[in-house]
């Protein structure tokens, strides 16, 4: 144990080295540690494949999809746009300031600490790394314990491709987390759970360490009546929301869907058509479907569904393979607002459908809990989607479609109130491992004898003259032609 | 009305966790009424501020000069003048920092449109100081209502005229049914910070800092923390000496005698231009305030008596106390000390050590102008590092290598005054940012919203997973045009 510390903290003094350095300052040097990552994903791509089926039951395409495109789009863009980010920002200045220059440097923040979560492996370690090294930080990459085989992946592929005197990867558990957490860091990033990200947030105030918090939540879907065109569409893209993404374990992930109670039920049988098409309908057999993590995972989701009470709402599915870990897409029918289903975050592959008299009520439906991470709406009406938009609080809103937000790189990815806070992904990945430094610089030319002591009222005129940018009236006022 | 008035007496109400409470059930249902939400009342708010400010000048004035000793000048230019500033930016602004901004999509979600759209984050606490308690409890609250927030505010209890004055103030003008002033010491901000808030904007000290961002942790609520440092000033030999001695004189002295975030707090130059500058300093020091500094009224006093005893220890250590070169006299019964210069004291002394926040200034002296920058890399992020020079390449090197909240060359804490600069810290010296729209965005959730057609729907995003699909969607993730047709004849 306190060799393990002893080799903690020697991997991070090497870490502040090379920061102080300046290695991680050049352009150049992050740019190189950019192509890397393509590299390591290109080369690496039939390998994560086979990890990502065998550790949490991903197809390939599903894999592609939401890791590795994502990871490789990432770059891309990064690569393409870094410059840009580097570059200052001219920040306009009053006359009254001239002869000065005022701008917004970004600088790393130092040393940043990145969590990942399980669900995503590749995803949620590598697309914040691109925003640290980006930024040119050195990092400390700690990925989820809960998909082992992910985490090996990296800590012995990353020091092949990467900078391994400024880019480190610590495996472990909640022990070697909590370890890491009485460091100082410049930065900490978190994907995970609220209850640890308050973990996280407290240990980082003992040093005043900025924190980006990428928490969860209960995302809604509200589905309101839609003309048949657009209803196939629509379902496509609910179950490819719902149980597309690791089976529902996605921060994103649908959670419960509001619909009017007189669609409901051609609402079911539409999705069942569809989740029969895409999944099967075997519980032994089901095909492009994930599995859950971990017993863990499975036991406490098969909990949400033992009382009476729920589990009479079961609509479809319900089936469990234990040696597998599947739990078959299983939707439920206005189960009791006040159970563990109804109000914590399920992560998994079970629907709620709430129904409601109007479909307007959602509102007040989604207000009544916290603020979640997304919010998606199936409406044309343009007024509903307004008042959703003004009414609602959520990380982001996507109208007429599930999870897509999260691939446009303009948009910020970040929730608010319990969904967390901070926000990354394009720009922002960068903008969240940096310092925008205000740098002002001023001439000595010039220099405003009213600025300085001892005070008068002739001073005082000119600094009130001043402050209202009145150029005209400054110079009646030096000039000895201004009134007071 | 929730605002308590501690001070009058011991047996009034406390400000307990049950009153903290229901404060906020209060301001809760304000907000969820949607009262703070449009333009109008934002706007109308901002207006009854500035009109505050405006009409009340005089008395803002008065607790300031109760409260330190503010000359009226400096209470002018750097509290009265810079709020009505900032008043005026936001209301001219307003409309547009309101607007969704539109942001490009790319071909792997075409056909769709995003934006981005600004939201108040809700009921916010702003936590206030006492060195410019009119100044750091106002800018944040107009760039909480500009956000469309319901604001609490808790101004420092040491300056106990201006906490009055606001809670007073802001009980005439503004809305209370949805902007507060709580006033009181520990037990009334430790009753607030058990409250869930959604944003919490603290200015004040490191040790203070932690324990808010503690609690704010409870809560996951997020939190701006605009806090201080050692501030250095290096000085190079290639200057204009008068304008450079003037500037740091102001900059020290003229803001709060030397208790300010931004004030310069040491000064690095050569061992070979030391005498120079300091004759200089010396001689401007004279010139602002006259042979006898210490009774001059255009400085501020020292803001308490428990500051004062924290300054006159800085320099009990005899090793600082035999290198006092200018100044060094003290007034306990009117709080007052004199402009003071300190001359090479030991690295290791707490002056050195501590911010002084306060009218001593040590200087130190290197050999090489440059071993100052490595001298100031050496110690904890300040939250302001300023050079003097006309060197472009001292200048380039300084901006790069130094890492402070903000830098600012050949002057001394205008960056304050620019609203398109942000100003805030980095590392110890705080996080987050405000001033002009950096405090409408300081208050705000900027939510991401994608706006989807049922058109052109992709099939390879859907179940049955098929080598096909993953050559298309390979393509459409990389915005490739070729890529996608190539996969949509399967020529790939």
């Amino acid at each position: 144990m306190a060799e393990e510390d002893h080799g903690m903290r020697r991997s991070l003094e090497e870490l502040r080295q090379t920061f102080k350095s300046g290695t991680t300052r050049s352009v150049d040097w992050r740019k190189q540690q950019l192509r890397a990552i393509l590299r390591l994903i290109h080369e690496n791509e039939h390998l994560l494949f086979q990890l990502l089926e065998s550790e949490l039951g991903k197809h390939p395409v599903e894999s592609y999809r939401d890791e590795i495109g994502v990871v490789k789009k990432s770059v891309d863009h990064a690569l393409s746009c870094i410059d840009q980010w580097i570059s200052p920002k001219k920040g306009r200045l009053p006359l009254l300031f001239f002869p000065a220059s005022g701008k917004v440097l970004p600088e790393p923040l130092g040393l940043v600490l990145i969590i990942g979560s399980w669900n995503f492996p590749i995803t949620l370690t590598l697309d914040p790394l691109i925003g640290a090294i980006s930024a040119g930080n050195t990092v400390v990459l700690k990925p989820s314990e809960l998909a082992p085989k992910c985490a090996s992946f990296l800590a012995n592929k990353l020091p092949l491709y990467l900078d391994p005197k400024a880019i480190k990867v610590i495996e472990g558990g909640s022990e070697v987390a909590n370890q890491l957490l009485e460091y100082k860091w410049d930065k900490i990033f978190f994907t995970g759970s609220t209850k640890v990200g308050k973990i996280v947030m407290s240990a980082a105030a003992k040093h005043l360490t900025p924190v980006t918090l990428e928490l969860g939540g209960k995302c809604p879907a509200i589905f309101d009546s839609l003309p048949n065109a657009d209803m196939k569409v629509a379902i496509k893209r609910l179950v490819g929301g719902k149980w597309g993404p690791c089976s529902g374990q996605a921060c994103i992930g649908i959670d419960y869907l509001l619909v009017e109670q007189k669609f409901a039920s051609s609402l079911i049988e539409q999705l069942k058509k569809i989740i029969k098409r895409f999944y099967g309908d075997d519980v032994r057999n089901l095909k492009n479907l994930a599995k859950i993590v971990n017993k863990t995972h499975f036991d406490r989701l098969r909990n949400l569904l033992e009382d009476p009470a729920v589990a009479n709402c079961i609509v479809y599915g319900g089936s469990f393979d234990d040696t597998n870990l599947i739990i078959e897409p299983t939707i439920l029918l206005d189960p009791p607002l006040d159970a563990e289903i109804m109000n914590e975050e399920i992560f998994g592959p079970l629907l709620p459908i709430i129904t409601l008299d109007n479909i307007e009520e959602s509102i007040e439906f989604i207000n009544s809990k916290p603020k979640p991470l997304a919010l998606y709406a199936f409406t044309k009406n343009e007024k509903f989607k307004k008042r959703i938009l003004a009414e609602t609080s959520s990380g982001s809103v996507a109208f007429n479609d599930t999870m897509i937000q999260f691939v446009c790189d303009e948009l910020p990815f970040g929730g608010v109130g319990q969904s967390g806070f901070g926000r990354y992904h394009g720009k922002y990945s960068f903008d969240t491992f940096s310092h925008e430094k205000a740098v002002l610089e001023r001439s000595f030319y010039f220099e405003l004898e009213p600025r300085h002591p001892p005070w008068n009222n002739f001073k005082l005129e000119f600094l009130r003259l001043a402050y209202n940018f009145n150029y005209v009236g400054l110079l009646l006022h030096l000039l000895g032609l201004k009134r007071a | 009305m929730a605002s308590e008035d501690v001070k009058n007496s011991p047996a009034t109400v406390v400000f307990d966790t049950e009153a903290a409470n229901s404060l906020l059930k209060e301001l809760r249902s304000t907000v969820i009424a949607g009262k703070t939400k449009s333009y109008e009342w934002r706007a109308s708010q901002l207006k009854s501020l500035l009109k505050m400010v405006e009409d009340r000048d005089k008395e803002i004035c008065d607790a300031l000069f109760s409260d330190l000793s503010k000359p009226e000048m400096e209470a002018f230019i750097h509290e009265i003048a810079m709020i009505k500033a900032s008043c005026k930016l936001a209301l001219k602004k307003l409309k547009d920092w309101m607007k969704p901004e539109k942001v490009k999509t790319t071909l792997g979600t075409f056909p769709s449109s995003a934006e981005i759209v600004p939201e108040p984050l809700g009921v916010v606490l702003i936590i206030s100081a006492w060195n410019y308690p009119f100044l750091l409890s106002v800018d944040p609250v107009i760039g909480a209502i500009a956000a469309g927030n319901a604001v609490v505010l808790k101004p420092s209890e040491i300056a106990p005229a201006m906490s009055s004055l606001l809670a007073k103030l802001f009980g005439e003008y503004l809305d209370n049914s949805a902007i507060k002033v709580v006033e009181g010491a520990v037990p009334e901000t430790s009753a607030l910070l058990e409250q869930k808030w959604d944003k919490i904007f603290y200015t004040g000290n490191g040790r203070v800092g932690r324990v808010i961002m503690a609690a704010a942790a409870k809560h996951l609520t997020p939190v701006v923390l605009e806090l201080g440092g050692k501030s250095p000033v290096l000085v190079d030999s290639d200057i204009d000496l008068t304008v450079t001695a003037k500037r740091i004189v102001s900059g020290k002295w003229g803001c709060n005698n030397g208790q300010a975030c931004v004030a310069p707090d040491y000064i690095i130059t050569t061992k070979n231009y030391a005498p120079v500058l300091i004759d200089s300093i010396r001689h401007q020091l004279v010139k602002f305030y006259g042979e006898d500094a210490l009774n001059s009224l255009d400085l501020s006093r020292v803001v308490s008596s428990n500051h004062f005893a924290r300054l006159t220890k800085l320099l009990d250590d005899d090793r600082v106390s035999g290198k006092i070169i200018h100044g060094g006299q003290t007034d306990m019964s009117s709080l007052k000390i004199a402009p003071t210069i300190v001359l090479d004291a030991p690295e290791d002394s707490l002056i050195m050590n501590e911010e002084i926040f306060g009218p001593l200034l040590p200087i130190i002296t290197v050999d090489k102008i440059e071993d100052g920058i490595n001298f100031i890399n050496s110690r904890p992020n300040p939250l302001a590092a300023y050079l003097f020079t006309n060197k472009k390449q001292l200048k380039e090197e300084f901006v790069s290598n130094v890492s402070a909240g903000g830098v600012l060359i050949n002057d001394i804490s205008l960056h304050l005054m620019v609203d398109t600069l942000p100003f805030g810290g980095v590392g110890d010296s705080g996080m987050g940012a405000y001033h002009g729209k950096f405090s409408f965005d300081a208050f705000s959730h900027k939510k991401a919203v994608l706006h989807r057609s049922f058109f052109g729907d992709a099939p390879a995003r859907y179940p049955p997973y098929t080598p096909g699909k993953l050559r298309l969607l390979k393509a459409l993730l990389d915005g490739s045009i070729l890529g996608i047709i190539r996969a949509l004849f399967g020529w790939s």
